[in-house]
């Protein structure tokens, strides 16, 4: 394992190091004690003598140089009380380049040169140029590159800045900045260097320590950004050319590329923008290899945030023209490098447009055009299929939704959709996805067909299958996306009957085109829009006339006769029962008896056709005679044919007890209360006996089966329908009628033959009890009630 | 005291988008002890959203339900009340008080809970309640017009339950309350 042995040795040479350093720090510890300068420098010298290592990796020799430059705090505050005691610091500074080792000897001047320059017995430009000019020294990029962070940060508050103590006559803050930028620039070399000493199979290693070295580098950047007197004209004049010119001379990727960042992320931003055209013209003059898209998309995410930071700044950006200017410079960098990865181009476009959006809220056209450059990139090649493109892509056209909170704004844009039409199968699907979660979620109601058209074209990839993509299975996501075009259906409203019937109209054409999956999710919403048409319709009626409209229940009917028909070919057929149901009763409010007639057919033609399963066809009488019972719109003869065929349906369930409760649910088609003509008491009778017949049948086969009697329940649930009718009036049901029940009951649940059944008790019991509560009313029903004896 | 929250009828998505967002915000986590829903929900994501309300969700199949699973009936006992639900669309004629109240006896309980019709009521008997609580986004019904979203809150204590509606008129919910006090069932049943 030569990795590990090589991290082993760099412990032990560490361990050393620090050995060496403390060893002699602990000896100079003892000179300053006893104000001894001579052994002070002698072993501080010999302590800085440990940094001339070559052995240690950037990040072990950094730990090194924490040490020593601690200490150096410690030399630094010795020489400082040296000066106090009448040792003059010009001649320290002659004394201090005695020591034998370059590397030393340049700690050693750093630290009384900072000395020097607070007793302000010479200009601190000249001590500073000194120092800087000096450190050329050392070529050898790692120890070069600390030294000079030393003198960096030694330096710092010491600088000639504008209303600093050390600005003076002849210090000006030119040589603050030129000290800081020659610094600057002689670090760069050097850590540009570093990339070419050494094998060229390390080149990866070296690559990653040097990262680790960045820092320094563009520490001096910051330092830059700090001094005061860099203003708006110096920065634009000097800093920002010259630091450019570093970085475009260095033809080192790794330095372009970090640096380029370091200006965008230390320096404010209205500089920024008001140096947008030097710092865009840096960008193609960059190694082809750097990753020009990420350095724009910062800036631009920098300078929308900034406008984002209040409207009173976006004059600013109007002033300079930012907007042309990125755009422009994005064109020319995307043509300059042929082959930049297409995430790349959207990457940088996503970012364009969230500038804009910030900037140019309201010019839809600049959005327009920057989504149209986009397409160009993108047409013509295979549909995007990288994941990182993807990510960009949803980015880019997620980003003016989310800013209008509109689709409107959306569908207004013309290269929307067709970027859209670029995307692959998954992407476009997500897409419409997080179009139709953006209407959802603002609400937005889509008002016209045209516009319901657009966006139905837009999400196609949720409506129907596209090209390639015909796979059967229903997964979770394949219900959740037609869910929520089930949702987005809601969501469609014209306050015009006329423009509604349209919308509707439109929406059907793309549903219909969805195939048979699809369709259980989305016909019923749009069912359920077309019947609130109707009901809208049905309450105009009375305001407008009939002639004008162009928009009426019937037709409205037949769209909808029509769209349910699609269901009929997909085995749902209790959906489509329950939908021609509700459409019958939608017919019977608008008093359009043969159209009323006609889905009822439907409706028993699925019962007898297709619904075979028996909990549904219980569930499917219950709806159909709950429903005719409803209807007021059928003359006698439309009324017999179907309250016989509900009541023929019902006794042919295949449970006993189903039959029986559906037969004497029937009883309730002869009698309404509110209908004088719909009060036909024998057939109430009918019905009841009928059921209870059937309740008798389940006694015998209980018996039969299990030799013991079944519940009573069925009995007293008829009873009860008996008291029902019996309150009602029914002159049919007489009080014997009931006694005799009562009666019958009794001995079903005292025979030998019964087991106990709790739940028979306590509904008898009720039922009782119902009856005295009835008795205790008085009035007519009391009356009723008392004769009621057993 | 124990909260009991009563809904049914969402028709999500074949007739509704989704709760109103007023409803959602009052519906909050911890505040709940059981949930009651007649129905109709009709998605698993409905379903899954009453759970994060409160796990302790007791629901009856409604005609346009996809999971075949709910019971037609449930009754459960809160306190010192027995409660049912049903959907409703099983007892004709639809939102019949009498036909209602017979369920009620055969159930056996005091307070029902019933949906389909959408129209909230809440109807005061010798018995006990039957209440519902409408549909809670304000579905289209064919049964009835102009329905507003509502629910029921009830707060049952010792053997007092107070109902409190919530109903939604033109975007403001309003409140309504209903006082109901058991009296001990009598033990001389006539013969």
């Amino acid at each position: 394992m030569i990795s590990d042995g090589v991290v082993e040795d760099e412990e032990k040479w560490l361990s050393a190091g620090i050995a060496g350093l403390q060893q002699n720090a602990f000896y100079m510890h003892r000179a300053l004690d006893s104000n001894n300068l001579k052994d002070a420098l002698k072993y501080s010298a010999q302590m800085l003598s440990e940094l001339r290592t070559s052995r240690l990796s950037p990040h072990k020799y950094y730990e090194l140089y924490m040490r020593a430059f601690d200490e150096l705090r410690k030399l630094e505050i010795f020489f400082k009380e040296e000066t106090g005691r009448g040792c003059s610091i010009v001649e320290l500074y002659e004394l201090v380049q005695h020591a034998g080792n370059i590397l030393p000897r340049l700690y050693l001047l750093c630290t009384v040169g900072s000395v020097y320059i607070k007793s302000k017995e010479a200009p601190a430009k000249d001590v500073l140029k000194d120092l800087v000019e000096m450190c050329r020294g050392i070529q050898h990029p790692l120890r070069g590159l600390f030294l000079r962070s030393y003198l960096s940060q030694v330096s710092r508050d010491k600088l000639p800045d504008i209303g600093s103590e050390y600005e003076g006559d002849a210090d000006t803050v030119m040589d603050a900045v030129e000290f800081v930028l020659q610094n600057f620039t002689e670090m760069n070399k050097l850590w540009v260097r570093m990339q070419h000493q050494g094998p060229a199979r390390e080149k990866d290693k070296r690559g990653k320590e040097r990262g680790e070295l960045r820092d320094l580098v563009g520490k001096n950047l910051h330092v830059l950004s700090q001094i005061e007197g860099v203003d708006l004209e110096m920065y634009k004049e000097i800093v920002l050319p010259r630091v450019l010119e570093q970085v475009v001379n260095c033809k080192d990727e790794l330095a372009q590329y970090y640096l380029m960042d370091c200006i965008i992320q230390v320096f404010p931003d209205e500089y920024h923008l008001q140096t947008l055209e030097t710092l865009l013209n840096a960008c193609p003059q960059l190694q082809a290899s750097v990753d020009v898209e990420t350095v724009l998309s910062r800036l631009m995410e920098r300078l929308s945030n900034y406008a984002a930071s209040g409207s009173e700044v976006l004059p600013e950006f109007f002033q300079v023209e930012a907007f042309a200017k990125l755009n422009n410079a994005i064109g020319k960098v995307i043509e300059a490098q042929e082959n930049m990865p297409i995430a790349g181009v959207v990457t940088l476009y996503a970012s364009l447009l969230k500038f804009t959006l910030q900037v140019h809220p309201d010019r839809l056209d600049y959005i327009d055009q920057i989504l149209g450059a986009c397409v160009k990139k993108l047409s013509g090649r295979e549909k995007l299929d990288e994941s990182k493109a993807t990510k960009q892509i949803v980015a880019l056209l997620s980003a003016p939704l989310e800013k209008y909170k509109d689709i409107d704004t959306a569908l207004n844009l013309s290269n929307y959709p067709r970027i859209m039409e670029c995307l692959n199968d998954g992407t476009h699907k997500e897409m419409a996805n997080v179009i139709v979660q953006n209407i959802m979620k603002n609400k937005t109601c889509i008002s016209t067909a045209e516009k319901v058209d657009a966006l139905f074209e837009l999400i196609k990839g949720l409506i129907r299958d596209l090209d390639g993509d015909t796979h059967d299975e229903l997964d979770e996501d394949f219900i959740e996306e037609q869910n929520s075009v089930a949702r987005l259906i809601q969501m469609l409203h014209s306050d015009d009957p006329e423009e509604m019937l349209k919308v509707i109209q439109t929406v059907r054409k793309h549903i219909l085109t969805g195939g048979r999956k699809r369709h259980p999710y989305t016909v019923p919403p749009l069912i359920f829009s077309s019947l609130k048409l109707v009901r809208r319709l049905e309450r105009q009626d009375e305001s407008v006339s009939g002639d004008e409209v162009s928009t009426t229940p019937k037709k409205i009917f037949q769209l909808v006769t029509q769209t349910i028909e699609a269901l009929t070919s997909i085995p749902v057929p209790e959906l489509a029962l329950g939908l021609y149901l509700q459409c019958a009763e939608a017919a019977n409010d608008c008093d359009l008896e043969p159209v009323a007639y006609e889905f009822f057919t439907q409706a028993y033609i699925l019962y007898e056709e297709e619904i075979t399963d028996s909990k549904t066809q219980v569930t499917s009488i219950h709806l159909i005679i709950g429903t005719l019972q409803r209807m007021h719109v059928f003359g006698v003869e439309n009324r017999d044919a179907l309250t016989h065929k509900a009541t023929g349906y019902s006794a042919k369930l295949l449970k006993k007890p189903d039959q029986c409760r559906a037969v004497y649910a029937c009883s309730h088609l002869f009698w309404l209360d509110d209908h004088d003509s719909i009060r036909d008491g024998e057939r109430v009778l009918l019905c009841l006996k009928r059921s209870l017949r059937i309740a008798n049948a389940v006694q015998q086969m209980a018996n039969a089966t299990r030799g013991s009697s079944g519940s009573a329940l069925l009995f007293i649930e008829i009873l009860n329908k008996y008291l029902y009718f019996y309150e009602k009036g029914v002159s049919q049901i007489t009080v014997e009628s009931i006694q005799d029940l009562i009666k019958l009951i009794r001995n079903e649940m005292q025979g030998d033959a019964s087991p106990s059944d709790p739940a028979a008790d306590a509904f008898l019991a009720s039922t009782l009890l119902y009856i005295q509560f009835q008795k205790d009313k008085g009035g007519a029903v009391g009356d009723k009630y008392m004769l009621i004896t057993d | 005291m124990v909260l009991v929250l009563a809904l049914g009828d969402l028709h999500i998505p074949h007739r509704a988008p989704d709760l109103p967002a007023k409803f959602k915000s009052m519906l909050v986590p911890g505040k709940i002890q059981h949930v009651i829903c007649t129905g109709n929900l009709c998605i698993k994501e409905v379903h899954e959203y009453l759970k994060t309300v409160c796990p302790d969700l007791h629901i009856t199949r409604g005609e346009y339900d996809e999971d075949s699973r709910y019971p037609d009936t449930k009754t459960l006992t809160i306190g010192q009340f027995k409660l049912g639900v049903c959907h409703g669309h099983q007892v004709i004629p639809w939102g019949d008080l009498d036909s209602l109240a017979m369920l009620q006896r055969q159930l056996d309980v005091d307070i029902l809970v019933t949906g389909h019709t959408h129209q909230f009521t809440a109807y005061k008997h010798e018995a006990g309640v039957v209440i519902n609580p409408g549909s809670a986004t304000g579905a289209f019904s064919s049964v009835t017009y102009d329905v507003n979203p509502s629910f029921v809150l009830m707060d049952i204590d010792g053997l007092r339950v107070v109902v409190y509606v919530y109903e939604l008129i033109d975007g403001e919910v309003k409140v309504d309350k209903i006082d109901f006090k058991k009296t001990t069932t009598p033990t001389n049943l006539p013969h």
